[in-house]
């Protein structure tokens, strides 16, 4: 086990160097530049302009730029926002609790509905209830998730008004950032009803971001179900007379799990990306739109330092799924 | 008895608290994005200077609010010498600048504060010159640096600028967000203590309201600045909700979660008037959006081509189609809310036979050419590539074959600048309401060299007319000067005028007294909510 987590580690190396030259390449080699959108219609005579990139480092030659870069990662400094000015990695810092508190309550709703529903529509194989489960995650999983978060806004919180339109928590609370979790911070607040607040700012855009992983989920376990409830070993323990729900808890549900483990380590990807969309259209402060708003601005920076944190971070939890499986199921871990 | 008297207490205090705490008067508004920092001078979005100039900091003069007439600010009064060159600024006595948890200030506002926040942006040399960046973007484009000979102080409460050449929207330009006064007892603090860059990030200023606390992408908290030099706001504490979709702005709106938002989307203008707790204000933008002809090459060096091509133009279909009636046609190069806008003007009919015969007279057959449409959205044009089809489809009506072009915006600005376009889509949003700052920036002869001057057409007559308005301060002459300029513009045609926008503001109606800033910021200075 220890030299199949040494193996893995190993490999993260090279990735990681991959990334850092494509997170460099992907910001330099799309046109345009920083100092032109700074200054707008409006324009710079070209000798402060050229002095303005001679500030920043931009006029040097790209292998230069990029191998200072490293060595600044190497250093832990991700360098200054070039509009901010603030470090890029504070930044990062600040905006990413939101995204994974937003996230992890994604996927928490995905895998609290996707997983037995998915189980379900296997076991009962063939009836309504399978037909409408694949017809209703079909659904789900083509929603434009842009569309989607406007619709549940306009009848939530528009028409029904359960629910706060948008934001993190109502501007009745004032709730300093400690962790950057607001679900913890309002807690943490001690004041009446933040809590409460934060939940109810919380569940649309859970929902909205949830439901493409739920629907990814809900049909990847019925099919990994399916699967397994059709192997010789789960025939045995049926004979053996044991009961269905044992059956399927311990013998089969145990196995199909693999597959599924794999789709939510690679739905992560998807919720970073998501992200970007629901964070936009429910005022969400993550790290998603902030990326976005640094690709528009040409902050290279800050763009450089998301993209490769983010990938970092998909990194880790593909890691992380790599090693459950050894926990999981004993055999891949012998295997390797 | 005791322990009752204790409860009965605590209850009627917490009682009185909550009483405060339910009569503090807040207003939100759902901005449309984070603000790029707090000091204006380093930037040129409309956001930034919402969040910052507009409610931290005050100039030395003033626009009154929901107008770009000049009113006193910092400064109380002003005489310019009768060559135009020297202002003479008498500095308001007993303006307080706000107490931060990094500074308490020991002294009222006077002439080193002015001289520091100016001194700043034009002397390469100053030491807060390179602090954040060094660039200061309004500050260059206007070349006040070069305008500029010195800046004096004459006394505590008395400041003088000299200036290299007479320059009337001087006094104008000192009302923009880049012009605003920072403390120079808070900078030397801050360098002293060896964090120069606090001054731009944890702002200090004497505006009429203070900052309590930003959260990136989230929200921005104000509160009323008590010692404010023109008294405490009718509220007491004004929050940004950062909400960068129009769509959930509105819901927002609609909800009662704002009280005001900026940019509607047009889909939900109807839905906004028959919203009956909102009021749907509306007003001409400052700004224009055009098509120049690029008059250096042919055959646009010809007038009567640019003359034909603005008869093929059918410029109502645009307003309804691209600007889905949020726009007025344009027939001057500057907005109607500006002085001098000359009524006379005709605009060229929409006349595709009259274009036709034109362009025949000109011997111009078979024409292939060019429409460059910016890739990006702004107030003088919502959708450009839109605008171009239908300009696309209009020109073909003449005979006339375009290409839509189009680039990344940074690499549009910088092409367009350089003159590689036949023709350009762009626009412009006025600074200081001087109609200089429209027509001299966009239409004169150094802008034709400098890129600036998109159909780079440098008409003698034209900017000699311009650059004697620049000279005299008596706003009649400039008036009549810039009324000629306008005829001439519409005659040469280096642009198809084609809209001015219409700004809609949905604002609830518990908010008494917004008022609509023809510059397109927002302010909240004086507002209140019932």
């Amino acid at each position: 086990m220890f030299r199949f987590i040494l193996t893995r580690l190993g490999l993260l190396i090279p990735t990681f160097i991959g990334v850092t030259l494509l997170a460099f390449l992907f910001i330099h080699l799309i046109p345009g530049d920083p100092i032109e959108v700074l200054a707008g219609e409006r324009g710079l005579p070209p000798e402060r302009h050229a002095a303005l990139l001679r500030q920043l480092g931009l006029d040097r030659p790209m292998w230069e730029q990029y191998g200072l870069f490293f060595l600044n990662i190497l250093r832990g400094d991700l360098g200054h926002s070039l509009v901010t000015r603030e470090p890029v990695l504070g930044e990062f810092l600040t905006l990413f609790p939101a995204t994974i508190e937003l996230s992890l309550c994604a996927l928490a709703f995905a895998l609290v509905i996707g997983l037995p529903v998915g189980i379900m529509a296997a076991i009962k194989r063939g009836t309504v209830l399978d037909h409408t489960v694949m017809g209703v995650t079909l659904t789900g999983y083509s929603m434009p998730i842009f569309w989607w978060g406007l619709l549940l806004i306009i009848f939530f919180s528009g028409f029904l008004q359960w629910t706060p339109v948008s934001g993190r928590i109502s501007f009745l609370y004032f709730v300093e950032p400690r962790t950057g979790f607001m679900l913890i911070d309002s807690l943490l607040s001690g004041q009446e009803g933040a809590f409460r607040s934060a939940v109810s700012h919380l569940i649309l855009p859970a929902v909205v971001l949830g439901t493409i992983p739920l629907a990814v989920i809900a049909r990847q376990t019925r099919s990994a179900m399916l699967e397994v409830l059709g192997e010789d070993y789960v025939r045995t323990a049926k004979a053996k007379g044991l009961h269905p729900r044992r059956v399927i808890g311990l013998h089969a549900l145990r196995n199909a799990l693999i597959p599924v483990v794999t789709v939510i380590g690679l739905q992560t990807g998807v919720l970073l990306a998501g992200a970007i969309l629901t964070e936009t259209i429910f005022s969400w402060p993550g790290v998603g739109k902030w990326l976005v708003d640094s690709i528009f601005r040409r902050d290279y920076p800050s763009v450089q330092g998301g993209l490769l944190l983010i990938a970092t971070v998909v990194m880790i939890v593909n890691l992380i799924v790599d090693l459950l499986y050894g926990l999981i199921n004993p055999r891949i871990r012998h295997a390797r | 008895m005791k322990r009752m008297l204790l409860a009965t207490a605590l209850g009627l205090g917490m009682t009185m608290a909550l009483g405060a705490a339910a009569q503090a008067k807040t207003l939100v508004y759902c901005s449309e994005g984070s603000p790029e920092g707090f000091n204006p001078s380093l930037y040129t979005a409309g956001t930034t200077f919402d969040a910052s100039s507009r409610q931290l900091y005050n100039r030395l003069v003033e626009f009154k609010r929901g107008s770009t007439e000049i009113e006193p600010g910092l400064a109380e009064s002003w005489d310019i010498s009768p060559d135009g060159l020297v202002y003479t600024f008498n500095l308001r006595k007993g303006v307080k600048f706000h107490t931060t948890k990094n500074f308490t200030p020991t002294r009222d506002f006077n002439a080193d504060d002015v001289l520091f926040s100016l001194n700043r942006q034009l002397d390469k040399n100053h030491p807060y010159f390179n602090v954040s960046g060094g660039s200061y973007p309004y500050f260059e484009s206007m070349s006040i640096r070069e305008l500029v000979k010195s800046i004096e102080k004459v006394d505590d409460m008395t400041v003088r600028i000299t200036l290299n050449r007479p320059e009337s929207p001087m006094l104008a330009n000192l009302g923009m967000d880049f012009a605003s006064i920072f403390s120079k007892e808070y900078a030397d603090k801050m360098m002293a203590a060896g964090t120069p860059e606090k001054l731009d990030l944890d702002p200090v200023g004497t505006g009429p309201f203070q900052l309590v606390s930003y959260q990136k992408d989230a929200v921005i908290r104000y509160k009323a600045f008590p010692r404010h030099w023109r008294g405490k706001q009718p509220i007491d504490n004004l929050i940004f909700a950062i909400t960068p979709d129009p769509a959930v702005r509105w819901q927002k709106v609609k909800a009662g979660e704002c009280h005001v938002m900026p940019y509607p989307n047009p889909a939900d203008l109807d839905a906004i008037r028959q919203d009956p707790n909102v009021n749907l204000m509306q007003q001409e933008g400052l700004n224009v959006g055009y098509l120049a002809f690029n008059t250096e090459k042919k055959p646009f060096d010809d007038k009567r081509v640019r003359q034909a091509l603005n008869m093929a133009i059918n410029k109502q279909a645009i307003i309804d189609v691209v600007f889905q009636g949020s726009g007025k046609i344009a027939k001057n190069p500057i907005p109607p809310t500006i002085w001098s806008y000359n009524e006379d003007t005709k605009d060229y009919p929409y006349d595709p036979a009259a274009a036709k015969r034109l362009l025949a007279e000109a011997g111009v057959k078979g024409l292939k050419t060019n429409i460059w449409a910016m890739p990006v959205q702004r107030p003088y044009n919502p959708n450009a590539r839109r605008m171009a089809e239908l300009i696309q489809a209009d020109w073909a009506k003449v005979g006339v074959e375009a290409e839509i072009v189009s680039y990344e915006w940074g690499e549009y600005l910088k092409r367009s600048r350089a003159g590689e376009h036949d023709t350009v889509l762009l626009g412009w949003t006025g600074d200081n309401g001087d109609p200089d700052n429209f027509m001299y920036v966009l239409l004169g002869c150094d802008a034709a060299k400098s890129g600036g001057n998109r159909a780079r057409w440098c008409n003698k007559e034209f900017d000699g007319l311009l650059r004697k308005a620049k000279q005299i301060s008596d706003i009649a002459e400039r008036t009549r000067l810039y009324k000629k300029a306008q005829l001439i513009f519409k005659e040469e045609a280096p642009w198809v005028t084609i809209a001015h926008s219409i700004v809609f503001k949905p604002v609830r109606k518990e908010v008494v007294d917004f008022r609509i800033s023809p510059f397109g910021q927002h302010e909240f200075y004086g507002v209140d909510i019932k």
